[in-house]
């Protein structure tokens, strides 16, 4: 459940986002992968070596996917439908990762956006992953 | 013994030095609040805690930030034993406490957002790394004691 107040946040600070999905996206994988070593056992087929033009690219896609739910957060399930059955059924991720991963992306974007990034921003966010890793997870039993 | 290297000790001494333990804490703090809200629990004496701003405006949650990372500077300076420097405050979060060590975890999780915010660009991911591991040993010996 979003307020008002946290949906239109989210809008206003993704807006920000946007223009640095490739470079902010690999940063987070970056991150998770360097944090959290184990999460590369996902990523054996790529070059996960920082600023990997895979990673990047893969980054960016991560990012446009949470940002394609931003603007319609009570529909999330609906926009993220076919990544859902991707993870649940091809993908298999343990849903741990999902923490790991949003962990990742807040760091990026405290990071970035220091003063954006206020406590209710990140309250807000906090729902906002937790909410689509509960979307791609959902499918998995 | 927890194995730390010398890039480590190094980041994670570097980094501590240029920290306000009022300021982080009290960021640190005020965000465990107002994104964990179940958090306010163990500090129904702090007051006012109703929204954002209240937390953020609230001194006892200013004081104890500090108080906070003053502690965690004496596992900074006993890395090689964090588990016997926390022994009693390990018990005191048990026993008197009742803390539920989850919670440490979301405080681990929230300080290493404040420090990205912080310090921007210097906090690559290899330091990032490291204060991950350091405050993972903290948090380990925190819950050492419980029983």
């Amino acid at each position: 459940m979003y307020s008002a107040t946290e949906k239109a946040l989210i809008v206003s600070i993704w807006e920000k986002v946007t223009p640095h999905t490739e470079q902010w996206g690999g940063e987070a994988l970056e991150r998770l992968f360097t944090v959290f070593p184990q999460t590369k056992i996902y990523f054996k087929h790529v070059d996960t070596s920082p600023g990997s033009a895979a990673i990047r690219t893969h980054g960016d896609k991560v990012m446009k996917a949470i940002g394609s739910t931003a603007g319609d957060l009570d529909n999330m399930s609906t926009t993220l439908s076919s990544l859902s059955n991707l993870h649940a059924y091809n993908l298999m991720v343990d849903p741990v990762n999902f923490k790991l991963l949003s962990h990742c992306i807040l760091v990026v974007l405290a990071n970035h956006l220091p003063s954006e990034f206020t406590p209710e921003a990140h309250l807000a966010f906090d729902k906002f992953l937790a909410s689509v890793a509960s979307v791609l997870s959902h499918k998995y039993r | 013994m927890v194995h730390w290297t010398d890039a480590e000790r190094e980041a994670i001494n570097t980094f501590w030095a240029k920290i306000d333990h009022e300021e982080v804490g009290h960021q640190a703090l005020t965000r465990v609040l107002v994104v964990y809200p179940w958090t306010q629990r163990y500090f129904s004496t702090f007051g006012n805690l109703s929204n954002a701003t209240a937390i953020a405006g609230n001194p006892k949650v200013r004081a104890h930030g500090k108080r906070v990372l003053d502690a965690l500077g004496d596992a900074i300076t006993h890395l090689d034993n964090v588990s016997a420097t926390y022994a009693k405050l390990s018990q005191l979060h048990s026993e008197k406490l009742h803390v539920d060590p989850e919670n440490f975890r979301l405080l681990g999780e929230t300080l290493i957002i404040v420090l990205a915010g912080q310090f921007g660009a210097a906090f690559t991911p290899a330091i990032h790394a490291t204060w991950q591991k350091f405050l993972a040993v903290v948090i380990a010996a925190l819950s050492k004691q419980y029983h």
